[in-house]
């Protein structure tokens, strides 16, 4: 087993790359336009016929797609392939609750899971190292998205899935796991509770860790590298494009490698949709172009971030995007779950009695996030027993999550302490730093 | 016969006992009975005073969060077991008691008042009535 998983992607020429991005743009524009009466509509406004893309220089003439699109479509409005060919389904939420699902053929699986050897192969995984999921099962991409990498590659694979941090810890020293994948946050967790249980890295065997799924800092890095005795390694993906996987680290740990010959990137201008020049800061766009059934194009990522193509040490001549700098939307990132603020004011009209002042704070406290809503009390909550604002408190914990999937500490406070603005009120405070 | 106490919304944060207390000392409102129930973030601050309606004002007009509710004052004589006799009047009658505090009222030199807050003011009126004990009035707070 080498260095690389797929050489020939991962080691190709420029010319060799654009000649097979233009191909497989090709292909896929004329199969969209032909499949998907949303993008046959898109692209006819846009004044573009299928045979005007002849290489990836004419990516540019295709609209973008956005979340939005995803859920004016919702469910399968922007599937490419039959569904009588779509082998398997995922999702994930949105903004007010509605999510957004995808599809894959079996020809889908089986590029995905490449894309993840490729990552965990570069992070030195071989078929004789065993990969603990840490990941949850389900409609989110991570576990079985890192799952299917990790048989692809060979390894002893672990479906532990998340939760029971003294479990997992159990498992992790018992079944002498080398490899282990789960959000940054939960790494350190687990550590934190090994401390507690009295068990060090050298009863571990780790070698190293894939964590992605939410942002993390250099700081955090070495921290976790330095508690597990492993090397921790970042993976990018999204739900739209494939799930985790769409760029991963080498061994150099200097930006993530895009798997290019699936996904080319784009760095636009957020106002004008410009496309801006490699090395410029700017939105993330991905165009699938090696998929079958839900081939996306131009899909605006709102991660704000850089493309760099450089010569990596490491061999790898595919393109590099530096960790993602913030958004160009509202969404918050709490514990690798998505987060709008409209969907914590929507619960809050929801239950009727509460005032629609909230204000989110999030912050890092031990190397995981903190998340607090604060809410204004209103005159008809007040009462003169604890019991009757407790249960107040408790019911808004619950409504939020089971519409976010996450626990949110719930703050009462006074009435007007919550700072007005004249335009846009200010809904969310993240005292996270992440930027080293 | 009730009196009205006033319930108020306090976040633990430093100085806010200190602002609405003063608020009400320069309204020249006289403060009878006080209790805190307190959380971990938060407390609520009960308090009978000598004019319900003006302290009411006063504490809104600030954006305090302010609710009324009618509760109890009860006058005990104070002596051991003299408590636990009153409690025992309200318990033959199946009358719960929420919670209470003592009050800063002494009507006379041997005896003790108590605010109350029961789940039935007329039953618990009745009931303490019937065992003679002495309910004070609102103007009886001055």
């Amino acid at each position: 087993m080498g260095k690389y998983w797929n050489e020939s992607m991962e080691c190709a020429t420029l010319d060799e790359m654009r000649a097979l991005q233009s191909f497989r743009l090709q292909k896929t524009v004329k199969r969209v336009y032909a499949n998907v009466p949303y993008y046959r509509d898109m692209m006819d406004k846009a004044g573009v016929k299928p045979e005007d893309i002849r290489s990836v220089d004419d990516l540019h003439l295709l609209p973008f797609t956005c979340k939005q699109d995803l859920r004016d479509t919702y469910p399968y409005g922007l599937f490419a392939a039959p569904m009588e060919d779509v082998v398997r389904l995922h999702a994930s939420s949105g903004t007010t609750g509605k999510q957004i699902v995808v599809g894959y053929t079996r020809k889908d699986l089986d590029m995905w899971s490449d894309c993840v050897a490729r990552a965990l192969t570069a992070a030195g995984a071989t078929k004789s190292d065993f990969m603990h999921v840490s990941y949850g099962y389900g409609l989110f991409t991570g576990g079985l998205g890192l799952h299917d990498g990790a048989t692809k590659v060979g390894m002893t694979t672990i479906p532990v899935s998340s939760g029971n941090t003294k479990r997992q810890i159990t498992i992790l020293k018992d079944f002498g796991s080398t490899f282990i994948c789960c959000t940054p946050s939960y790494a350190l967790y687990l550590a934190e509770t090994m401390k507690e249980m009295g068990i060090s890295k050298s009863d571990i065997k780790l070698k190293a860790g894939i964590f992605g799924a939410e942002a993390w800092t250099e700081q955090m890095r070495k921290e976790i590298e330095d508690k597990l005795g492993c090397k921790a390694m970042d993976i990018y993906g999204l739900t739209e494009i494939t799930g985790p996987g769409v760029a991963f680290e080498c061994e150099c740990q200097d930006g993530m490698h895009i798997n290019e010959d699936n996904f080319i990137p784009e760095i636009i201008d957020p106002d004008t949709g410009e496309v801006l020049p490699e090395g410029t800061e700017g939105e993330l766009v991905f165009t699938c172009i090696n998929k079958e059934a839900f081939p996306i194009l131009r899909y605006r990522t709102k991660d704000i971030c850089v493309l760099e193509r450089s010569k990596c040490k490491c061999g790898r001549t595919l393109i590099k995007m530096r960790k993602p700098r913030g958004r160009t939307d509202d969404m918050l990132i709490i514990r690798g779950v998505n987060v709008f603020p409209s969907q914590i004011e929507s619960v809050l009209l929801s239950l009727g009695d509460t005032s629609p002042y909230y204000q989110i704070v999030v912050d890092r406290k031990n190397n995981t996030d903190t998340f607090e809503i604060q809410v204004e009390l209103a005159e008809h909550m007040l009462s003169d027993t604890i019991k009757t604002i407790e249960d107040m408190e408790a019911k808004i914990t619950e409504a939020v999550h089971s519409t976010l999937g996450i626990q949110a500490k719930i703050r009462l406070v006074e009435p007007k302490s919550l700072p007005r603005s004249e335009g846009k009120a200010v809904r969310v405070i993240d005292r996270r730093k992440l930027v080293d | 016969m009730t009196v009205k106490q006033l319930s108020v919304f306090v976040e633990n944060r430093p100085g806010r006992l200190s602002a609405i207390t003063k608020l009400l000392g320069d309204a020249n409102i006289n403060i009878r009975a006080m209790s805190i129930a307190d959380t971990k973030d938060f407390g609520i601050l009960r308090l009978i005073v000598d004019d319900a309606e003006k302290a009411l004002k006063v504490l809104k007009d600030e954006g305090c969060s302010v609710t009324i509710t009618n509760v109890l004052v009860l006058r005990i004589t104070d002596r051991p077991g003299s408590l636990a006799q009153a409690m025992n009047a309200l318990y033959k009658d199946n009358i719960s008691v929420e919670y209470m505090y003592a009050a800063f009222i002494n009507t006379e030199s041997n005896t003790a008042c108590l605010v109350l807050r029961v789940d039935d003011n007329d039953k618990a009126t009745v009931a303490l009535y019937d065992s003679g004990y002495k309910l004070l009035s609102q103007n009886e707070l001055g």
